[in-house]
């Protein structure tokens, strides 16, 4: 009996330098910072206000840190592969053996997909999608904690695996037979799977709690056709999380099932069908794009109609395009598999469906150029963004048309226009839109702008790197590439992937300019302080102050109107004119919900569980389920729910603003 | 800078015409809606689990079919017993609308001694089947009907345990708007537990022996 | 019109005003919901064993009965109505049976489709092993 199940010092990679300066720097890295933080006494600080927050601004904010830091770490696996590939042409190997090229390109899309732009949408929705409703809190805080918990836990195993034993070498995908004990017998899968699941549960309880949210608490008025277009996208986002991601948790689990008890969903003895895992993983994966595209089509939406000063064109019909997408989405997901051996009329349903998911798509598109025409445009970096946005974003729509119809899917499906045409819409698309969304609501987070300089430095920087790095994966998809390539024997394609090494410079040094815009505002925060509203909006968030109060609104606002604040400005200016006495406020104490550790220990005890079970630590896996069980125990039975902030407080917070605003 | 000041006067309340426009519902609907949405989630976990099953039903790998196997004596016994509970169930949330405490426990009793009963003899089920070698690991047939079959025990297990959570919620803390928040979502819980069990009889244990 | 300006909570009855009348009629929805869905279990478990009916029918038979226990299940025991406090309730559960159904239907007719135009190896061997 081994107490450390299949874990022992051979898991830890010290005959790969690469590996171990990585992973040695991140150790350093991480040690580094607890250090300087305990030394600092900044961890009270941090728990009381940070970790055990169940104040979705707060957590909103914490899920972005996280999606920022994975983004650097997915990106450092993207400079890894195109240095790669720019020099392993011809009989050259490069400096990476396959073994290790693997775990990179399965590395970089599990931590794209999953723990940079998942977080990073949610993060966005979790501080915006609130303030914008008019309320005081998510429907349920702490489960919102214990979400952010649990993917934290999902994103800390993936990074183990740099360290401890592999990742898996699958692809992002993972697609059975070569995912099963018979061709992956190492732990890399297992920290796939496991990572995949416990962030899953956390996506799937963050999902509810929006749906709950929009459906259930908006301030007094708002009815749905008065809702921000934000909050229509978040609401369609989250029914597809709610909808889709329980598919991909029952496929894992059967891959696990596989794996660990020996059973034959997907295995080539005993029957079993792998073709059933691809079909299964595809029913997730494509409501998955539109889970990831849809919050940043609603950011843009915000983001157009503040900056062009106008109300959102055709508000209906963004709805209305919302929402068909958010159905369309579940009836295409074979194009992801043309080539599995479907029959022509089949493949050629999924094709049709394809293209009429673009019309709505389309019609999005109209609706903020037409937000813009007439408009009086103010080019700050979030419309920079946007506008980067439609232009880059048409294209992918139209090389993912063209990819629609099955005979032309035949000669490009795993080729580098795939790549080409993925990268296109989730860059174009989704990273566009949470930069434009970061950009925005960052005076709203923390109370000054980011600098306006360097924001357009690291957009250009980001949007000329990108054509740099994928239009000529384009090209090299139709001249025959496939993806996920060590090496090379055609040396006509090296130009091309130089051409592409160059592009991802490119967009390092754009994230070079986001780093440093970040830490150039911190310093001159001073200079660019705001107010509640700097960008002169149209929600309701920018109606509270700027950092909000835990509570959000002293008093829930009556909504009257689509784009309510707008409305109230309006109604206010010509109150002014008119010269109406403003009515003498009362302020009533407001309950909001207590901290609650219950998100940490979860994520803590979901770590060990999962930790354990990839190592096949029976005894720890126990260990660690029981302790999510008394945890979830122990909240049950916790006797206050809520603090009460008294009036006075409250009161004193809205005349200090009121005196920051007037002065 | 509140923008209820300036609104608050002009909204007639009286006015309000639907449910969509009366602000933030109170935290029972707010509880039992996030709830339901949940039970969604979980059905839709199931449906890609049935998916499986219906696309492996067929691949036995030359071992046993489920026509050989399934005993529907037994299986109408254990349908019996969950329909009963989710009887028993509904006369446990009668009990705690007009909050009699004897009567929710002893609603609670029968329901958690069906449930068990349910529990037992699935597990004697498959106990019997893995002790003939018709086992998960036989074939692909029998690898989707272990977890799909075994997916549904899984929670019936979990709703036991979280019945015996409530009722001691209920002795300790009485029947205080969480505890009656929480035992509204059991409830909920327990009756799409019996709708998983209809499919899964029709489509397990009946259509899977018709020749 | 005062209170019923949210909609109700699924699972809760609607038709509950005052404690005494409405444990009696509530104790009454649960055993019709129970004598319904033992009448239709019962049935079901007839016409998968009777050699009465035409075989072809059957699976289509237990369909049927399936969706109307389903249906006995939700009215009277989640207490699903078409009331417009229920709106949300039922939206949402329609777009849940939606995605069932899409997810469901959909695979099959693709794993289905996928046997048909390329009958995987193991499959011609087991037919090999039946001649």
């Amino acid at each position: 009996m081994n107490l450390l199940g299949k874990l022992d010092w051979s898991a830890i990679p010290f005959d790969q330098p690469i590996i171990m300066g990585a992973s040695g720097g991140v150790v350093l890295a991480i040690v580094s910072i607890l250090s300087w933080v305990t030394l600092k006494g900044y961890v009270p600080y941090l728990w009381r206000e940070w970790i055990t927050s169940v104040d979705h601004k707060r957590i909103g904010i914490m899920y972005i840190i996280l999606a920022l830091i994975m983004l650097l770490r997915g990106f450092a696996d993207a400079i890894m592969m195109r240095a790669q590939q720019a020099v392993a042409a011809g009989g050259a190997q490069g400096y990476l053996p396959p073994d290790h090229f693997d775990q990179i390109f399965s590395a970089h899309g599990t931590i794209m997909i999953f723990f940079m732009a998942m977080p990073f949408v949610i993060g966005m929705m979790n501080f915006v999608v609130p303030l914008q409703l008019g309320v005081r809190d998510m429907a349920f805080p702490t489960l919102n904690s214990v979400a952010l918990g649990l993917t934290a836990s999902g994103i800390l195993l993936t990074n183990i695996s740099l360290a401890v034993g592999e990742f898996a070498k699958t692809g992002w995908v993972a697609y059975p037979p070569l995912s099963e004990l018979q061709f992956s017998p190492g732990v890399g899968v297992d920290y796939y799977l496991w990572a995949l699941q416990i962030s899953g549960v956390g996506t799937l309880m963050t999902g509810i709690n929006f749906v709950t949210t929009i459906l259930k608490t908006r301030a007094p008025g708002m009815s749905y056709m008065r809702m921000p277009v934000f909050c229509w996208t978040s609401l369609a986002a989250n029914l597809l999380i709610v909808a889709a991601f329980p598919v991909l948790t029952a496929t894992l689990a059967m891959l696990l099932l596989d794996r660990y008890l020996g059973f034959h969903f997907f295995t080539i003895d005993g029957q079993g069908n792998a073709m059933m895992y691809v079909n299964l993983f595809w029913v997730w994966g494509h409501p998955e794009v539109y889970i990831l595209v849809l919050p940043a089509f609603g950011i843009f939406s915000e983001v157009v109609s503040a900056f062009s000063g106008k109300p959102l064109f055709g508000y209906r019909s963004m709805v209305a395009a919302t929402m068909s997408i958010c159905v369309l989405s579940f009836i295409v997901w074979l194009h992801h598999f043309f080539t599995m051996g479907a029959s022509a009329n089949v493949n050629g349903f999924f094709g049709v469906m394809t293209m009429i998911i673009a019309v709505p798509t389309g019609v999005k598109v109209f609706n903020w150029l037409f937000t813009m025409y007439g408009g009086r445009v103010r080019f700050t970096v979030p419309i920079l963004w946007s506008i980067g946005f439609m232009v880059t974003f048409v294209i992918g729509g139209m090389t993912g048309v063209l990819m629609a119809v099955p005979p032309a899917d035949f000669q490009l499906h795993n080729s580098l226009f795939l790549i080409a045409h993925f990268h296109n819409v989730i860059i174009g698309g989704t990273v566009f839109g949470l930069m434009a969304g970061y950009n925005y609501w960052f005076p709203k987070a923390f109370g000054f702008k980011l600098d306006e300089r360097w924001g357009r430095t690291s957009f250009w920087c980001w949007l000329i790197g990108f054509y740099l790095a994928f239009m000529p994966l384009y090209a090299l998809g139709l001249m025959g590439m496939t993806r996920r390539m060590q090496h090379y024997d055609v040396v006509s394609w090296q130009p091309w992937l130089v051409v592409a090494a160059v592009g991802v410079v490119v967009i390092f040094a754009g994230i070079v300019s986001q780093v440093i815009q970040l830490v150039v505002s911190i310093r001159d925060r001073e200079q660019v302080k705001v107010t509640a509203d700097p960008w002169n909006g149209r929600t309701l968030e920018w109606a509270t102050a700027s950092p909000p109060p835990a509570w959000n609104f002293a008093m829930l606002p009556q909504v009257t109107d689509i784009d309510a604040f707008a409305f109230w400005k309006r109604k206010q200016r010509e109150r002014t004119q008119q010269a109406q006495p403003t009515k003498e406020r009362k302020f009533e104490p407001i309950e909001i919900p207590k901290n609650s550790a219950t998100g940490f220990i979860t994520a803590f005890f979901a770590v060990v569980t999962g930790f354990a079970l990839i190592w096949h630590i029976w005894w720890m896996a126990g260990a660690g389920a029981i302790g999510v069980f008394l945890t979830m125990l122990a909240f049950a039975f916790r006797n206050e729910e809520e603090i009460k902030i008294p009036a006075d407080q409250i009161a004193r917070f809205e005349l200090a603003n009121q005196a920051e605003i007037a002065g | 800078m509140s923008i209820a000041v300036a609104v608050d006067d002009e909204v007639r309340y009286e006015a309000r015409p639907s449910a969509s426009e009366a602000g933030p519902a109170p935290k029972r609907i707010v509880v039992g809606f996030g709830f339901w949405v949940f039970l969604l989630s979980d059905i839709v976990m199931f449906a890609a689990i049935f998916a499986a099953y219906a696309a492996l039903a067929h691949a036995t790998a030359g071992g046993p079919s489920g026509g050989q196997l399934f005993n529907q004596r037994s299986v109408a016994i254990e349908t019996g017993c969950l329909l009963a509970s989710s009887y028993t169930c509904g006369l446990m949330s009668l009990a705690i609308g007009s909050r009699r405490f004897a009567a929710t426990y002893l609603a609670a009793l029968v329901t958690f001694v069906l449930g068990a009963c349910f529990l037992v003899l699935e597990l004697r089920e498959f106990a019997g089947m893995i002790a003939i070698g018709a086992g998960p690991q036989r074939s692909a047939f029998l690898s989707a009907f272990f977890t799909l079959v075994g997916c549904h025990g899984l929670h019936v297990t979990a709703g036991l345990v979280w019945l015996v959570v409530m009722m001691a919620q209920v002795a300790i803390k009485g029947f205080r708007a969480a505890v009656e928040r929480r035992l509204l979502c059991f409830s909920l819980f327990w009756h799409a537990l019996d709708i998983v069990w209809v499919w899964l009889f029709t489509v397990v244990y009946l259509m899977g022996v018709l020749s | 019109m005062t209170d019923t300006q949210y909609d109700r909570a699924p699972g809760d009855a609607s038709a509950l005003p005052d404690v005494e009348q409405g444990t009696s009629s509530g104790v009454l929805v649960y055993t019709i919901g129970l004598a319904l869905a033992v009448v239709l279990t019962a049935m079901s478990f007839w016409v998968a064993n009777t050699s009465l009916l035409w075989a072809g029918g059957v699976s289509l038979g237990l369909t049927v009965l399936a969706i109307a226990q389903m249906g006995v299940h939700l009215v009277f025991f989640l207490h699903v109505t078409t009331g417009p406090d229920n709106t949300n309730n039922v939206m949402a559960l329609a777009f849940g049976v939606l995605i069932v159904v899409l997810v469901v239907v959909g695979s099959l007719l693709i794993m289905a489709d996928l046997n048909d135009n390329m009958m995987p190896a193991a499959e011609l061997m087991n037919l090999q092993m039946q001649h």
